[in-house]
């Protein structure tokens, strides 16, 4: 298939992958494009301050408030702005609430979209050929394999982020959980939950 | 690949799986977000940068190195880099280097993020609930180029769920044709629609379509 890339520089680096970002670092950095310390910078920011912990806040909040819940569904954006959880990979997020009657499970079939500012980088399952490959077809099976089943009258609703609409689940918080106060629920809300893999309190 | 067969099971990795298995890993995703801030290309264009890896080499690559194959070949393929450049780095600043991303400016570039949205007078063409069928997942505008219509929903009939207003049109976005924003919509689609043998008929995928990939049904 022609293509309007046709020089491929990536074949003249190392062909070892470490090697490989490690040259283009220092090309990079001796022309004076990168400064090594930025890079640090972005690393730690994904690494230490952006995470699940974030979405999680969102989520038990909205079980515990409603009129925060409903003001949430409907102007999700400003709300979110106002946590400071808006920016890259997160620009516009929409929230899918799993009820009774639909479980919603995200992916992105075409690269690895994923609401950065609300649970951080994705996790490798996330971005594997299995998951972005199957989930669609075969949701039921996939989420059998995250220890989850769903009862035959439960819908599944398979999220393909395909735009730059980033998905984040609000899952249904079980009976027994009721009397959580918000620091306990914060603790029970995975990361796998609030992309539709996990149940709350199903853990694997 | 989606709705493709062999890929085999998945592996669920335990919550406390590092954000980063090797710190090489980090380093491209942060080399990747660095470079652009010298806006040589958008993310449309890096998108299409790691699909037009050769088919062998994509199915190589572990993620990560598709992220860096790609950003090399978007410099070199940009004029940035000369391939001497790129194997022995002289130490001359390069002319781009004033858009630098300095540590100063990381939370902020990180915090605002690039939005897609835009403001277009032309109305939505499709409404909540109407029935719509997507067309070929072709670039119409670039003979081989990139779009963001999956294969496995080309030619399927679904359901309007949400309009979204309009956003950057990737299939020009991503090579140089301008931004041209169409609205989008949330389009959800019967697995018995999509799949020989669903594993429940009623399930339904979602997918994020923009106006220009379906048409109405009754036009078809």
């Amino acid at each position: 298939m022609p293509h309007d890339i046709e020089k491929h520089g990536h074949s003249l680096l190392p062909s070892d992958p470490e090697l490989k970002v490690k040259a283009l670092e220092t090309a990079l950095a001796k022309n004076g494009l990168i400064d090594p310390a930025a890079l640090d910078e972005i690393i730690d920011t994904y690494q230490n301050k952006i995470g699940p912990k974030n979405g999680a806040t969102i989520i038990a909040k909205a079980w515990l408030d409603q009129n925060f819940k409903n003001d949430l569904m409907t102007n999700t954006m400003p709300i979110l702005e106002k946590f400071g959880f808006f920016g890259r990979q997160g620009e516009h997020i929409q929230i899918v609430e799993n009820t009774p009657e639909v479980h919603n499970i995200v992916v992105c079939t075409l690269c690895s979209c994923y609401p950065w500012p609300l649970l951080g980088i994705p996790p490798t399952w996330y971005k594997s050929d299995a998951y972005r490959s199957r989930v669609v077809r075969e949701p039921r099976k996939c989420l059998s394999e995250f220890g989850v089943t769903l009862p035959n009258n439960t819908k599944v609703r398979v999220w393909d982020s395909t735009a730059e609409i980033r998905y984040l689940v609000l899952p249904m918080l079980p009976k027994k959980y009721k009397d959580f106060d918000k620091e306990q629920l914060i603790e029970l809300i995975s990361r796998d939950a609030m992309i539709g893999a996990a149940l709350i309190g199903n853990v694997t | 690949m989606g709705g493709r067969f062999g890929d085999g099971a998945i592996k669920p990795g335990s919550c406390e799986e590092k954000t980063f298995k090797e710190r090489w890993h980090a380093r491209v995703l942060a080399v990747t977000l660095a470079t652009g801030s010298l806006r040589q290309w958008n993310l449309d264009m890096m998108r299409h940068a790691r699909e037009c890896l050769p088919p062998k080499e994509y199915a190589a690559f572990s993620y990560y190195e598709k992220w860096i194959a790609a950003l090399a070949d978007l410099l070199v393929g940009k004029g940035i880099l000369s391939p001497d450049e790129l194997l022995s780095p002289s130490s001359q600043m390069h002319q781009l280097s004033r858009r630098k991303l300095l540590i100063a400016d990381v939370a902020d570039v990180l915090s605002k993020g690039a939005p897609t949205s835009r403001s277009v007078n032309a109305s939505p063409k499709f409404l909540v609930d109407q029935i719509v069928k997507t067309r070929r997942a072709e670039n119409k505008f670039f003979y081989g180029g990139h779009t963001r219509l999956p294969k496995y929903v080309e030619r399927c009939v679904g359901k309007i769920e949400i309009c979204h207003g309009a956003h950057v049109f990737p299939d020009t976005h991503a090579h140089d044709l301008g931004e041209r924003p169409e609205h989008l919509y949330t389009v959800s689609f019967l697995a018995s629609e999509l799949w020989q043998s669903p594993e429940n008929p009623n399930d339904t995928v979602c997918v994020d379509i923009w106006e220009s990939y379906m048409e109405p049904l009754n036009d078809q």
